[in-house]
């Protein structure tokens, strides 16, 4: 029987099969925790007396809470009393059960799902879980990768194990060549568009084709990132030499990576493996996107006309329906999230913004996703790029992604931003989230309206 | 940590209409520096339920006759975004104990069922019915896995994982059983890790 990506990754987890009466039993190969979604799993554990099963396939960040400002002094403006506890929380639940924890002093400390990869703690073929819905990112290496509430937290804490039913499977082929200026988050928003926020409920996404075949790892952490939001709560993409080189190193790579890399490869999906779901769009037709409501499904290409339909989300965002959605008058621009602050994603924003400036009326708040790419960006002088043309560059972790730090915007004002969810009150209570990719929010913050990055003088180089 | 058993729930409903109703509206994220489960009820549905000053809306989740109500009905594909487990967790402060939509996203579906909250996906003509008369008492029976309606609305089955079922009908949750699988997951792992 032909195996796709996901049937293989499953199988080999598979420690109970599951029957009509029972879920599966699944292992997990590597736990991500970071301070929002662990406290009442960690509390939970105490109370029942329970020790963490495998602290050494867990692996903890801080970057939900975390203040991107550091005070003159050096302390670090929390947002509250709570925000800091529950950092030190984290940090202490760490030490207590042994677990590997990257915190303030450690030079990997980020995004969860930036830092993962980085470390090369995410691996192909790996089944890894975290408290945190775009855990889908890390299926970007051929993981099955997802996210999970805190009693699963607990439980995985626990026995390092899940119950769970096996999720259906859809494929998403794109093929062929992506236009100039078109990114994979432009790919993924498109893919959004057409399936719908909810159209992969229930299933695992594969994504395949020569479009993802083309991406560096970091493009296919963006597309794989975005699978939740489309209501799948998995992507994958299967591992290739890409995926392979990508571990060159990685300080926690297998020490013998062509014997790893001989495995990762046979992932693959077999040869007219089928799927629950199939779905194609064709890359060349793909435009640069930008969202128009309030959910990540209404996306539209930048240069298209606002369509009709949700007169809710557009009385949200004051954007009329039959007007052109170039040329909104923006107040934000952040760079940012699990989804789009890897070094990859700040050296197209430097392109684009070299020797220009952020428009007076414009705020550009720059958060990369870890303390590498910090260092990286900075090794290359991009901060300093990011700074002459008025640009704030903060120290890492989510920021205004999720505003749970205080990065937050102010009623009514509208954020070009290169995260993930463009729900009501996700930046602020009453902001307003248009997503875009990092080469759309550098043009716009240049232009203090929405703007083709295409139409700028770097936009297609 | 187990919960009340779920066997049979008869309640008037609270009707959320809106298609896409992601856990971000459920509780905002600002509210999830907390470290424990309890008391978020008062959150829920709090960028609906108040203005900038801190003022209850008029919203119908602030009037007396919502906190009735044990079953929500949502639009289309309820729950989607974050895997925030605060969401179900503030439902049921609230005092709901089921939600019925066409659509559940998964992760909050998983949330729901772990914590003896049951989320039921029924078909559209009986989703419609319940959009189009809040406020009816309504019957959900766990045991026969039905949903019945009154005035002649019918009665519509809705399936649920035997798992999950047993589970909530006993009230039990899921961490005992997965510890009683202690051996073949150290099997497992001597073969695997």
């Amino acid at each position: 029987m032909t195996r796709s990506l996901f049937d293989k990754v499953w199988d080999a987890h598979v420690v109970r099969a599951e029957t009509r009466e029972r879920p599966a039993t699944l292992y997990i190969d590597l736990h991500l925790i970071h301070e929002v979604t662990t406290p009442q799993a960690f509390s939970l554990l105490k109370e029942r007396g329970l020790k963490v099963h495998r602290p050494d396939l867990t692996l903890a960040t801080i970057d939900h809470s975390t203040p991107t400002k550091i005070n003159e002094d050096g302390t670090r403006p929390f947002v509250s009393e709570q925000a800091q506890k529950q950092v030190e929380l984290l940090l202490a639940n760490a030490e207590e059960h042994g677990i590997q924890a990257h915190g303030w002093d450690s030079p990997y400390r980020g995004i969860i799902h930036v830092m993962g990869p980085e470390l090369g703690a995410t691996q192909p073929g790996m089944t890894i879980v975290c408290g945190d819905s775009h855990t889908a990112t890390h299926g970007a290496f051929g993981a099955l990768a997802f996210g999970i509430g805190t009693t699963q937290v607990g439980h995985v804490l626990a026995t390092q194990s899940l119950l769970m039913r096996k999720p259906k499977s859809m494929c998403v082929h794109v093929d062929g060549e992506l236009a100039d200026g078109v990114s994979a988050k432009d790919v993924i928003l498109a893919i959004i568009a057409k399936i719908g926020v909810g159209g992969g409920t229930g299933h695992v996404i594969e994504y395949r084709g020569s479009c993802f075949e083309n991406m560096n790892m970091s493009e296919r952490m963006t597309v794989c990132n975005m699978s939740i939001e489309a209501g799948a709560r998995a992507g994958m993409i299967a591992p290739d030499a890409t995926t392979v080189a990508y571990f060159e190193n990685k300080p926690m790579a297998p020490k013998h990576l062509s014997a790893a890399a001989e495995q990762w490869l046979s992932l693959a999906s077999d040869p007219d493996c089928s799927y629950d779901k199939e779905v194609r769009l064709n890359a060349a037709d793909i435009k640069p996107m930008v969202t128009y409501g309030t959910h990540p499904g209404m996306a539209m290409p930048i240069d298209g006309i606002i369509p009709d339909g949700d007169e809710k989300a557009l009385a949200y965002m004051d954007m009329q329906a039959g007007a052109k959605i170039a040329g909104t008058k923006i107040d934000t621009v952040f760079i940012g999230s699990c989804t789009n602050s890897r070094i990859e994603d700040f050296r197209i924003a430097a392109h684009i913004l070299k020797d220009q400036s952020v428009a007076k009326s414009v705020t550009a708040i720059f958060v990369p996703g870890s303390e590498q790419v910090k260092a990286e960006a900075e090794a290359e002088g991009l901060h300093e790029i990011f700074m002459a043309a008025g640009a704030q560059w903060r120290e890492p972790g989510c920021s205004m992604c999720i505003g749970m730090n205080g990065d937050i915007g102010k009623p009514g004002d509208l954020i070009i931003s290169t995260s993930n969810r463009n729900f009501e009150g996700r930046q602020g209570p009453g902001v307003r989230t248009v997503l875009a990719s990092p080469a759309t929010a550098a043009a716009c913050a240049i232009a203090g309206v929405i703007t083709d990055a295409r139409v700028t003088p770097r936009g297609l180089s | 940590m187990s919960f009340a058993p779920f066997k049979t729930l008869t309640s008037k409903t609270l009707v959320l209409g809106a298609e896409n109703i992601d856990t971000d509206q459920i509780i905002p994220a600002r509210f999830l520096t907390t470290t424990n489960r309890k008391g978020l009820g008062k959150l829920a549905f709090n960028d609906w339920r108040y203005g900038d000053d801190n003022s209850e809306t008029d919203h119908i989740l602030n009037t007396s006759a919502a906190k009735q109500c044990q079953i929500l009905v949502a639009g289309h594909n309820f729950g989607c975004g974050s895997s925030r487990e605060h969401a179900p967790w503030a439902l049921m402060d609230y005092g709901f104990r089921a939600v019925i939509s066409s659509e559940i996203a998964d992760i909050f579906h998983a949330n729901a069922l772990k914590n003896g909250f049951l989320p039921i996906v029924i078909e559209a003509a009986a989703h419609q019915w319940l959009l189009d008369h809040p406020g009816e008492e309504i019957v959900i029976d766990l045991e026969a896995c039905e949903v019945r309606l009154p005035k002649n609305g019918g009665t519509y089955s809705f399936k649920v994982d035997p798992f999950s079922r047993h589970c909530l009908l006993q009230g039990q949750d899921e961490m005992d059983y997965l510890l009683e699988q202690d051996e073949v997951i150290t099997e497992y792992e001597a073969r695997n890790v």
